[in-house]
């Protein structure tokens, strides 16, 4: 993992400094609300519904087991004893008082963790592939590129006030695993003929009340002028996305009204401008965070061998666990969407004990997924059995990753203060209804996933199924998607028509299941067979 | 309005109104010029040996578009007074003086103490920018 030298530190440590000397501005009416505003934003506090919420940043979703722990003493000293992992492989923390945010930030600091840009119209936390470094598949490790792009992003000048906010994902694997088409950026590290790495840029996709695929605006960058580029593009951005209506202010927005030939075209005539400044980093910085991203010591001849006769540990070794590149070793995934609870929230004893499990068992590594998930990378198959028992004592062995139960959520209308409509009651009701794990595995991947407002936090729109929460005269309803998917496939769900109330929806995704398994052929997911047969015979049955 | 300038040059005040670009292009004389959110800096880069002052107007602090205009100006070699006016606020100073601005004309007066706190807030940069402070890459590799 990386590591801070002096410099990463002093950054960090200055921010706190900052933000400390603004929360006494604040406190002694020095600038008003409306000034602090923005500026607390961009250390991810927000003011909701009941309380200030703090994002703390999990830069590429990668944590230690110090960090990890420090996040559950966090949960236990300044919150409610909890915290929420979000989509974009951050945490959150919903109950948290003003005056003491600088503390948090300050605790955050001596552990090498900030929440700086974890909101505002500024360069978001960039996220990548929750497996990096660890999957069979991978082609590049993005995660010394992803560092450099933290750095470059930090406290960036030009591109602190945007039109609007601003995501970046990165990835190395031919598999998407980070919805990486549906960024402002997407950046996929690929290899040519030659063998050599190059960034493909995927520019203007993004969720929301617009949902768009990214184009692909640069072929093959290479990886010493990634930054240039990326400067380049946000440049152009900057300078002439719409700020007349925010709702039209994303990139996306931008490269679709002028469109991708013509936004390429002018990000290939700035980054020939750019190339011309030496903004780059060295070869030699790249190289040495590279250096913090080595294969860990991995034992060479540990063995595959795996005693499956306890059948609950061998249920979730098939569903929970995912193929390491190297022999002997396995990828953890540790699912918080336990049966009627809250997808994402893990207890602060829960929180420490996965610190302890990826100390002990994981080369002291965690992830977070944008699915809401915990991952510990790097597990040595003999530890398995040991690892599920202790994970299955703390209510964490859930072997329901993707799954139906495995539901995406938003934090929707019991916290957020743009929700139009909650969205926890609903997980928890679906999670309850399909509460079977025969059930569950017997439907197979199906990716659930629910928004409480058009904002789409709960990337309903890339859901197999997904479900927008809208406020009707008043009254929570909830439209019903079909044919969303992240990956390589992305795609857009598709509305099957007039929404439902909060009981109305259960039983609307319960008659699509059924559906699929009606009509499923061998082999096919909930997805594969609603794109074969098309809308009508779900929305037969749903409004027959 | 004058005494309200933060000004980090050593060269005289230009006492020319500043015009707008539009108008600029027309008047061989002006030497000082305003950009608007909406105005392309490029426009003036023909232009830049006989400016000598340009003010980057923000309206609302929200809108960004006057940092890249300094940058692309100071990128080209533009080296006379860079000043920003409007809704500039203590918290944007140390961002607006990296990406080239070196006066300030703030709505809202700001204190030459107050400011200079601003300028000191990052111990470091990330970026390379148009200020000539070294990145921290270029310090962890030293040529």
């Amino acid at each position: 993992m990386y590591q801070y030298d002096q410099y990463d530190q002093a950054m960090v440590d200055a921010r706190v400094a900052e933000f400390r000397d603004q929360v006494e501005r604040r406190l002694a009416g020095d600038i008003t609300e409306d000034q602090f505003k923005p500026l607390r934003l961009k250390n991810g506090l927000y003011l909701q519904l009941h309380a200030y919420m703090l994002r703390v940043a999990v830069p590429y979703g990668t944590l230690s087991s110090r960090q990890m722990r420090l996040l559950g003493d966090i949960a236990d000293k300044y919150d409610r004893g909890y915290g929420h992992f979000t989509t974009r492989q951050n945490i959150q923390y919903n109950w948290i008082k003003l005056e003491d945010a600088p503390d948090i930030l300050a605790d955050l600091a001596s552990v090498e963790m900030h929440a700086i840009q974890t909101s505002g119209n500024c360069i978001r936390n960039t996220t990548s592939d929750q497996f990096a470094g660890a999957a069979a598949d991978e082609l590049v490790d993005p995660r010394p590129y992803a560092e450099l792009l933290r750095q470059w992003s930090t406290f960036h000048p030009e591109f602190d006030y945007l039109p609007r906010k601003f995501k970046i994902a990165i990835i190395g694997s031919e598999t998407d695993r980070a919805a990486m088409k549906l960024h402002d950026i997407g950046i996929q590290l690929v290899k040519n003929d030659a063998g050599e790495i190059g960034c493909k840029f995927y520019i203007g996709g993004g969720m929301g009340r617009t949902p768009m695929i990214a184009p692909v605006i640069g072929d093959f960058v290479p990886p010493l002028q990634m930054i240039s580029y990326l400067e380049a593009a946000l440049r152009v951005y900057n300078r002439y996305g719409r700020r007349d209506n925010k709702y039209k202010a994303r990139i996306k927005i931008l490269v679709h009204e002028i469109g991708a030939d013509e936004y390429r075209r002018q990000v290939e005539e700035e980054f020939a401008h750019i190339l011309t400044l030496g903004l780059e980093p060295p070869a030699a910085e790249l190289e040495r965070i590279k250096g913090y991203f080595e294969q860990p010591g991995f034992v060479a001849d540990a063995s595959d061998d795996l005693d499956l006769s306890d059948p609950d540990f061998a249920l979730w070794v098939d569903q929970n666990t995912h193929a390491h590149k190297r022999a002997g070793y396995t990828i953890v995934n540790i699912s918080l969407k336990p049966v009627g609870g809250i997808p994402g929230d893990a207890s602060a004893d829960q929180i420490r004990l996965m610190a302890d499990l990826a100390l002990e068992y994981s080369f002291d590594e965690l992830r977070v997924t944008h699915a809401q998930n915990i991952v510990l990378p790097h597990v040595k198959k003999a530890d398995l059995y040991t690892i599920w028992q202790k994970l299955d004592a703390a209510g964490l062995a859930n072997a329901n990753l993707d799954l139906i139960g495995d539901i995406i959520a938003c934090p929707g209308l019991d916290y957020c203060a743009l929700a139009n409509a909650r969205s926890i009651p609903v997980a928890q009701k679906i999670s309850t209804r399909f509460a079977d794990l025969g059930r569950q595995r017997e439907l197979g991947e199906l990716k659930l996933k629910i928004s409480g407002c058009i904002n789409a936090c709960g990337h309903h729109h890339a859901g197999h199924i997904g479900i927008l929460g809208v406020d009707r005269k008043g009254v929570e309803n909830y439209q019903l998607s079909f044919g969303g998917s992240e990956g390589a496939d992305t795609s857009l769900g598709t509305i099957t028509g007039p929404g439902f109330n909060e009981d109305g929806i259960v039983d609307a995704v319960e008659k699509a299941t059924d559906v699929y398994l009606a009509q499923r052929t061998d082999g096919e997911r909930f997805l594969d067979t609603y794109r074969r047969i098309g809308m009508a015979p779900f929305k037969e049955a749903i409004y027959g | 309005m004058v005494d309200q300038t933060l000004r980090y040059r050593s060269d005289e005040p230009v006492s020319d109104p500043a015009v707008t670009v539009d108008a600029f292009a027309d008047q061989s004389n002006a030497t000082a010029v305003r950009i608007e959110p909406g105005d392309d800096a490029r426009a003036l880069l023909p232009h830049l040996d006989r400016i000598a002052l340009v003010e980057v107007n923000f309206p609302v602090y929200g809108d960004g578009r006057g940092y890249s205009a300094a940058r692309i100006l100071r990128e080209h070699g533009y080296a006379g007074e860079l000043r920003a006016v409007g809704d500039v606020l203590l918290d944007q100073l140390s961002h607006m003086r990296r990406c080239g601005f070196d006066s300030f004309a703030p709505e809202q007066p700001i204190s030459a103490e107050a400011a200079d706190k601003a300028f000191a807030t990052w111990p470091e940069v990330y970026q390379k920018t148009v200020d000539g402070r070294p990145a921290i890459w270029a310090k962890r590799h030293p040529a």
